[in-house]
C-alpha cells in the first residue's frame, strides 16, 4: 500500500519537495532576501537566475542550512521539506544537509584518493555495512556522475590530480553518494570550460529522472537548456517564478525581460 | 688620522657630493628640472653613493685584512724556541700585542719619544719598568725578540693606516670626480641610482649569509682542535661523560644527546596536544571576539623570555613535583620517587607550556589556510564540523602541522636556560622521568664558564657539541621546510 503512494508520488511531476514561504535572510544589518516564495518540484530541475549580488545563493544555502555555519547570517520565514519544517529547532542540520546535497561553484575534491572523496560522505553516515557495499556505492556514485569511465584505473590517485571538469563531475558523484533527495548547484560550472559545462549539463538532466535538482547560474542559456522551472532574483526579490519556457519567451514583469534582453544585470 | 673622523670627513665629502651634483645637473638643465632625465636629487644622490660606497667598502675591507697580514708578517719573526712549552705562538703574539700597545701609551703620555721607542733595546733599557711607569703591566721580562717584534709591528700598523687614510680619501674624491662629471642632463642618473641600491641590498643579504658562514667556520676549527686532542670515537661513541681536568676525561656526547632528546620529548608531549587543540579550537570553533582575545593573549607566551620560564621551573614547577612525587610520607602520593626540584620532567612540562604559542600559532595560520570550500563540501555533504575537522581539515593541513611540530623540535633542542635551571646537572642514561639529568645545551654552559683554558680538550669539547647541535637543528629545519613546502603547493 506505502509502496503503490510512493510510486503514485513519483509519477506525479506535480509533488512539491521544498516549499518556502516569507523567507527573509539577513547579514548583520543587510536585508540580503525579501519576502521569497518558492516550491521546488519533484524530478524537476529549477534554475535561479539574476544579476550579481541578488541573493540566489544565499537562498539556495538556506535550503540546506548552510547559512548556519556564516555567523552574522540570520533566516526568517518557513521552509519546509516534504511538510516538514527545516528550521524546526528539532531538525539535525547535520542531517538535513545529508538529504539535501550541495555542489559548490568551484569544485571542491578533498585532498584525498578518488575513492575516499566518493566513500566519505557513505562512511560519516555508516551507509555501508561493508567494504564490498562500500564499493559498490563508490562505483554507482561515480557512474551516475558520469566520470566512472575516466577514473575507473585509478581510485586510488587524488581527487586534486583530476581536470577542472573531471574534478567538477567527482564532487557531483560525492554529493550523490549520500543518496539525497535534493542536489542544490552553486554555479556549477562557472569554473568550467565549454565542453565540460555540457557534460555537466548532461548530467543534470540524467539526475533530474532522481532527484530534484536546484541550480544558481548565471548563464541564461544554460538556465533555459537544463531547467523546466525558473526563478528570477532581483535586489532580494523573487521577481518571477514560472516555467522555464513561459519566463524566457514571455515575461510578467518587466525587470524579468530586461534581464533576459539583456537591458539590467 | 683616526679612523672615526676619516668616516666623518667621508660622509662630509659624499653630502658635499650631494648638492654639487644636484646643482651641476640643474645648471646642465639651464635651471629647468622638467628638461633632466631624472629628478635632480638622483644626480645628487648618484654622486653621494659613488664617492661614499667604494671608500667605506675599502676602508671597513682594510680594517679588517690589516691586522691580519701583520700579524701573519710579525709572528715569523719569533722563532719557535721561544714559544714556552704548553703555550701556543698565539700567546706569544698577544705579549707582542700588548708591548706595542705599551709603547704607544709611552708615547701618548710623553714617557719616550716617537725615536726612541724606535731604538730601544732590551739590553740598555728595562722595558717592562719603563711601561710600568706609564700604567701598561707586562706578565714577564720583555725579551729582545718580542720588543723588536712590537716595534715592527707598530711601524707596520701606522704606515698601514696612513696609506688606508690616503687609498680611501684618493678613491673617494675619484669617485665623486667621476661622478660629478658624469652629471650631465641626459645622463641616466635613475637608473644608475637603482643599480647602486641594488648593490647595497646585496650587500647587506650576502653579510648575513657570511656571519652564519663564519660562525659554522669557526666553530668547525674550534671543533678540529678538539679532536685533534681527544678521540672522536669516544665522542661519539663513548657512553660516559666525565670531564676532570686530570687529562683522562671521558667525554661522550650520548649520554648528553639521550637527556636533550628525552627532555624535547617530554616538552612535544605537552606541547602538542596543547598547541594543536588551541589552534584547531581558535581557527574552527571560537567567535571572533573570542579569537581576537585568546590569539594575542597565547603569543604572549612566546615572547616570555626563556630565563623566566626557567625561574618558573627552579621555584613553582619543580617543588610543585617533589610535592607530588617526593618527600615520602608528607608528600601527596606518599612515595619518595623524586629527591630535588630539577628532573626531565620539571624541565620538560615547562618547555612544553613554552612550545604551546610555537605550535599553536603555526597551526592555526596553516588550519586557516585550508580553504573554506573544503569545509563547506565537507558541511555540504553532512558531516559535523568535528567530523570535518577531522577527516578533512587536519589531513589537508597536516603537512603544515608536522613542519609546525619539527620546528617546535628544534627549538626544544637548542633551548638552553630552562634546562639549565629545570633539568639538573648529571649526564646518565637514564629512562625515570623525575631524575636530574643534563642536555648539550647545559653542558655547553658549564664546559665555557668560569675559569677557562681554551687549549683543553675540556673546553673544546662545547665546541664539538654545539656544532653538533647546530648540525641537528639545521637539520631538523630543513626537513621541516621541506616538507611545508612540498605539500604546500597541492592545496592552492
Amino acid at each position: 500500500m506505502n509502496d503503490m503512494t510512493l510510486v503514485g508520488k513519483n509519477v506525479d511531476t506535480r509533488n512539491i519537495k521544498i516549499s518556502a514561504r516569507a523567507v527573509q535572510v539577513y547579514y548583520g544589518d543587510t536585508h540580503a532576501i525579501k519576502d521569497v516564495d518558492v516550491d521546488i518540484e519533484s524530478n524537476t530541475v529549477t534554475a535561479f537566475i539574476g544579476p550579481s549580488g541578488c541573493g540566489k545563493s544565499t537562498f539556495l544555502r538556506c535550503l540546506n542550512r548552510m547559512n548556519d555555519t556564516i555567523d552574522i547570517c540570520r533566516v526568517e520565514g518557513q521552509i519546509t521539506l516534504d511538510g516538514e519544517d527545516i528550521y524546526d529547532p528539532k531538525v539535525d542540520p547535520v542531517q538535513l544537509r545529508a538529504k539535501v546535497g550541495m555542489v559548490f561553484q568551484k569544485p571542491n575534491p578533498f585532498p584525498k584518493s578518488i575513492y575516499d572523496n566518493i566513500a566519505y560522505g557513505p562512511r560519516i553516515h555508516g551507509l555501508a555495512r561493508n567494504k564490498a557495499e562500500l564499493d559498490e556505492i563508490v562505483e554507482k556514485s561515480l557512474r551516475r556522475g558520469a566520470i566512472w569511465d575516466e577514473v575507473k584505473d585509478r581510485l586510488d590517485a587524488p581527487g586534486t590530480g583530476l581536470s577542472g571538469g573531471q574534478q567538477q563531475r567527482l564532487c557531483i558523484a560525492r554529493a550523490i553518494a549520500t543518496e539525497p533527495e535534493v542536489l542544490l548547484m552553486d554555479e556549477p560550472c562557472s569554473a568550467l570550460d565549454p565542453i565540460a559545462t555540457a557534460q555537466v549539463e548532461e548530467l543534470i538532466d540524467e539526475l533530474r529522472q532522481s532527484y530534484s535538482v536546484v541550480i544558481v547560474t548565471h548563464s541564461m542559456q544554460q538556465a533555459a537548456r537544463v531547467s523546466q522551472k525558473t526563478a528570477f532574483f532581483h535586489l532580494g526579490n523573487l521577481v518571477e517564478f514560472g516555467e522555464t519556457g513561459q519566463i524566457f519567451t514571455n515575461p510578467e514583469d518587466p525587470r524579468t525581460e530586461s534581464y533576459i534582453t539583456g537591458r539590467i544585470g | 688620522m683616526p679612523t672615526f673622523w676619516l668616516v666623518v670627513a667621508l660622509f662630509a665629502l659624499s653630502a658635499a657630493g650631494f648638492f654639487l651634483g644636484r646643482q651641476r645637473a640643474l645648471q646642465a638643465a639651464g635651471g629647468d628640472a622638467r628638461q633632466l632625465h631624472s629628478l635632480p636629487s638622483y644626480y645628487g644622490l648618484n654622486v653621494a653613493l659613488t664617492s661614499l660606497v667604494p671608500a667605506l667598502g675599502v676602508l671597513v675591507i682594510w680594517l679588517f685584512a690589516q691586522p691580519m697580514i701583520i700579524e701573519s708578517t710579525v709572528s715569523g719573526m719569533i722563532p719557535d724556541d721561544l714559544i714556552p712549552e704548553a703555550t701556543t705562538r698565539g700567546l706569544v703574539m698577544s705579549d707582542v700585542r700588548r708591548v706595542a700597545e705599551g709603547l704607544d701609551t709611552a708615547i701618548a703620555q710623553g714617557a719616550m719619544t716617537r725615536d726612541e721607542v724606535n731604538t730601544i733595546s732590551t739590553d740598555d733599557t728595562d722595558v717592562r719598568a719603563r711601561l710600568g711607569e706609564v700604567g701598561v703591566a707586562l706578565g714577564s721580562e720583555v725579551r729582545s725578540e718580542v720588543l723588536s717584534a712590537a716595534q715592527r709591528y707598530r711601524r707596520m700598523s701606522q704606515t698601514g693606516a696612513v696609506w688606508m687614510s690616503i687609498v680611501v680619501a684618493v678613491l673617494a674624491i675619484a669617485g665623486l670626480a667621476l661622478a660629478y662629471l658624469k652629471t650631465d642632463k641626459d645622463f641616466r642618473a635613475r637608473n644608475t641610482v637603482e643599480r647602486g641600491i641594488l648593490l647595497l641590498l646585496l650587500l647587506a643579504a650576502s653579510i648575513a649569509i657570511l656571519t652564519t658562514v663564519g660562525i659554522v667556520l669557526s666553530m668547525l676549527f674550534e671543533t678540529m682542535n678538539f679532536f685533534s686532542l681527544h678521540s672522536w670515537k669516544d665522542f661519539f661513541f663513548g657512553s660516559t661523560w666525565a670531564p676532570n681536568f686530570r687529562g683522562d676525561s671521558e667525554l661522550s656526547i650520548l649520554p648528553l644527546l639521550w637527556g636533550t632528546l628525552y627532555i624535547s620529548v617530554v616538552a612535544l608531549l605537552v606541547a602538542v596536544p596543547i598547541g594543536l587543540f588551541a589552534a584547531i579550537y581558535l581557527s574552527e570553533y571560537a567567535s571572533y571576539t573570542v579569537r581576537s582575545f585568546a590569539k594575542p593573549l597565547l603569543e604572549i607566551l612566546a615572547g616570555i623570555p626563556t630565563i623566566v620560564y626557567g625561574l618558573f621551573a627552579l621555584l613553582t614547577v619543580g617543588p610543585a613535583l617533589v610535592k607530588v612525587f617526593g618527600r615520602g610520607e608528607d608528600g601527596l602520593l606518599g612515595v619518595e620517587w623524586m629527591s630535588g626540584a630539577t628532573s626531565v620532567l620539571t624541565a620538560g612540562l615547562v618547555m612544553g607550556v613554552m612550545l604551546i604559542p610555537f605550535v599553536s600559532s603555526l597551526s592555526d595560520d596553516i588550519i586557516n589556510a585550508v580553504p573554506q570550500t573544503m569545509r563547506d563540501g565537507s558541511l555540504g555533504l553532512g558531516a559535523t564540523k568535528s567530523e570535518t575537522v577531522r577527516q578533512v581539515v587536519l589531513p589537508a593541513a597536516l603537512p603544515g602541522i608536522v613542519g609546525a611540530i619539527l620546528l617546535a623540535a628544534s627549538r626544544a633542542i637548542g633551548e638552553t636556560m630552562i634546562v639549565v635551571m629545570g633539568a639538573g646537572a648529571i649526564a646518565k642514561f637514564s629512562g625515570n622521568p623525575l631524575e636530574a639529568m643534563t642536555t648539550i645545551t647545559t653542558r655547553i654552559v658549564s664546559q665555557l664558564t668560569g675559569d677557562t683554558d681554551f687549549a683543553s680538550p675540556e673546553t673544546l669539547v662545547a665546541f664539538a657539541l654545539g656544532l653538533t647541535l647546530f648540525v641537528l637543528t639545521l637539520g631538523l629545519n630543513i626537513f621541516a621546510l621541506y616538507i611545508v613546502r612540498k605539500y604546500r603547493e597541492q592545496y592552492e
